[in-house]
């Protein structure tokens, strides 16, 4: 494993390897002395041409809990706004010896042409690539549901998840789907047939029109968000009926049974796919994600970095 | 391969380990035990039980990984890491024993050292290893040895323990290696 660019790269094995070792970080990261020398010397680059919170501030904790420097790249601020491509951006990150990049890119397959061609030689990590994958929150959403569900399982044999609400742009989904049946796991999309993708009926996954059929019998509901920036079209008629629909309410909330867990990727649109009351019950994992978050992503940059890559491991 | 150290003498270098460490400690009372897994930790936990024994009270027993400490880490392939688990008393102010199964260059004990460092101040570190192998690289000696074996550098010794292997042994490879 050189490079995380898709799920689709990952073994079972491998997937698995990343949620373990995410498991010491957890721990290692529970002492007075949170940073670690590992990744001492090396240089992260945090090149991140769409906005976000959560995944940037989320892989800079772990660089550099982990002592590497990171330096942080945005494309608000930086040549790309004056039109530099991607080529040459990634060349000067070449020439500045940054041993990784983690590239968030509104270009479905940018992480995959920067770690293809030539231009740099250091990892690359797809941190969201338009609606294309997003790996590390579908590790680290794994990572969560194993950790609450898993009852010291390795997978997550046989649990059941429902994904909810705009599946058709989300990459957090995709990344999601591919994982979560590679570990065992039973999908069901739960969407309106306009923000399902073309194709989805060769997805390993269940589909579902209707919300509160599914309630009862999943153990995990994971929440997504409505994504208004990349709607250039109408949907759904308005956002009333679309919560009324498919939004995560208190009535929904009671239905699920007692050890089922609720997720969301965050941002979250309060009010819209999720209502305050739900967010912020006893049932929700959002903001321990966001903490799991931290630990798989110091896992990935330690499998990546750490050691070399080239030599098979076990060998 | 050729076995160095069979069952029985395993089992007599360990309980005189065990009482070198009482010996040296007075008793029990301020020393914890930290194995480097995977055998160090396995050795951890015999020489604990030993050590109840013989001063009849329990001993604290842990593990420390030291994989993330390591400065050889870009030279391999990339490695699991193992589980740390320190004991309730902690670290600070303890005698704090490390147990590993192969002393060789002497840089897993570096950086268990770093990893000490960064749970607590122990008030001493004391080393014991199950084999002394030689060819040290850094400063580092170890306070309790189970056999010194001369070795080539190239030979390879491999411990072999019941809980992960099967049986005891300690088998060392013909001097040209593999």
């Amino acid at each position: 494993m050189k490079h995380l660019l898709s799920i689709a790269d990952l073994s079972r094995e491998e997937a698995i390897s990343v949620l373990d070792t995410a498991m010491h970080m957890a721990k290692a990261s529970d002492t007075p002395m949170k940073k670690l020398p590992t990744l001492r010397g090396r240089t992260i680059v945090n090149l991140f041409a769409e906005d976000s919170t959560r995944t940037r501030i989320s892989f800079e904790a772990a660089a550099k809990r982990l002592s590497a420097d990171v330096i942080n790249f945005s494309a608000k601020g930086s040549s790309v706004s004056k039109g530099e491509s991607l080529k040459d951006t990634a060349q000067t990150l070449q020439a500045m010896g940054a041993d990784a990049v983690i590239i968030r890119h509104g270009a479905s397959g940018a992480p995959a042409r920067l770690a293809d061609c030539q231009w740099m030689s250091g990892a690359v990590i797809n941190a969201g690539d338009g609606t294309h994958e997003h790996p590390s929150q579908a590790l680290l959403d794994a990572f969560t549901i194993r950790k609450h569900l898993g009852q010291g399982r390795e997978d997550l044999q046989g649990i059941r998840i429902a994904i909810v609400g705009d599946v058709l742009h989300s990459r957090v989904a995709r990344s999601n789907v591919l994982l979560l049946t590679k570990l065992g796991a039973h999908v069901t999309l739960v969407a309106p047939p306009t923000l399902l993708p073309v194709g989805v009926e060769s997805w390993p996954v269940s589909v579902a029109y209707d919300f509160d059929a599914v309630l009862e019998s999943v153990d995990v509901v994971m929440m997504l968000r409505v994504q208004l920036e990349r709607m250039s079209e109408l949907f759904f008629p308005n956002a009333r009926e679309y919560s009324r629909y498919f939004g995560l309410n208190s009535a929904r909330l009671k239905k699920l049974h007692p050890g089922a867990i609720v997720m969301h990727p965050g941002p979250m649109n309060r009010g819209l796919e999720i209502t305050a009351e739900s967010a912020d019950s006893a049932r929700s994992v959002i903001i321990e994600q966001v903490t799991n978050g931290v630990s798989v992503r110091m896992a990935i940059l330690y499998l990546l970095l750490a050691g070399d890559t080239s030599i098979e491991a076990g060998a | 391969m050729s076995s160095v150290l069979p069952a029985p003498d395993m089992a007599r270098a360990l309980s005189r380990i065990a009482h070198e460490i009482c010996e040296r400690n007075n008793g029990s009372q301020s020393i914890t035990l930290l194995g480097i897994p995977t055998r160090g930790a396995h050795l951890a936990r015999r020489l604990a039980a030993l050590i109840e024994t013989i001063e009849g009270q329990p001993v604290q027993v842990g593990t420390i990984d030291t994989t993330l400490f390591r400065d050889d880490l870009r030279m391999k392939a990339p490695r699991a890491l193992m589980p740390t688990s320190i004991p309730s008393l902690g670290i600070e102010n303890r005698t704090v024993v490390l147990v590993d199964d192969v002393l060789f260059s002497g840089r897993t004990i570096r950086a268990a050292l770093d990893a000490l460092g960064d749970i607590g101040r122990p008030a001493k570190v004391q080393l014991a290893v199950l084999i002394d192998r030689g060819h040290r690289e850094l400063p580092i000696r170890a306070d309790f040895v189970g056999k010194n074996i001369p070795t080539a550098i190239a030979q390879s010794v491999k411990v072999l323990l019941t809980e992960t292997d099967g049986i005891d042994d300690v088998q060392i490879s013909s001097e040209e290696g593999k």
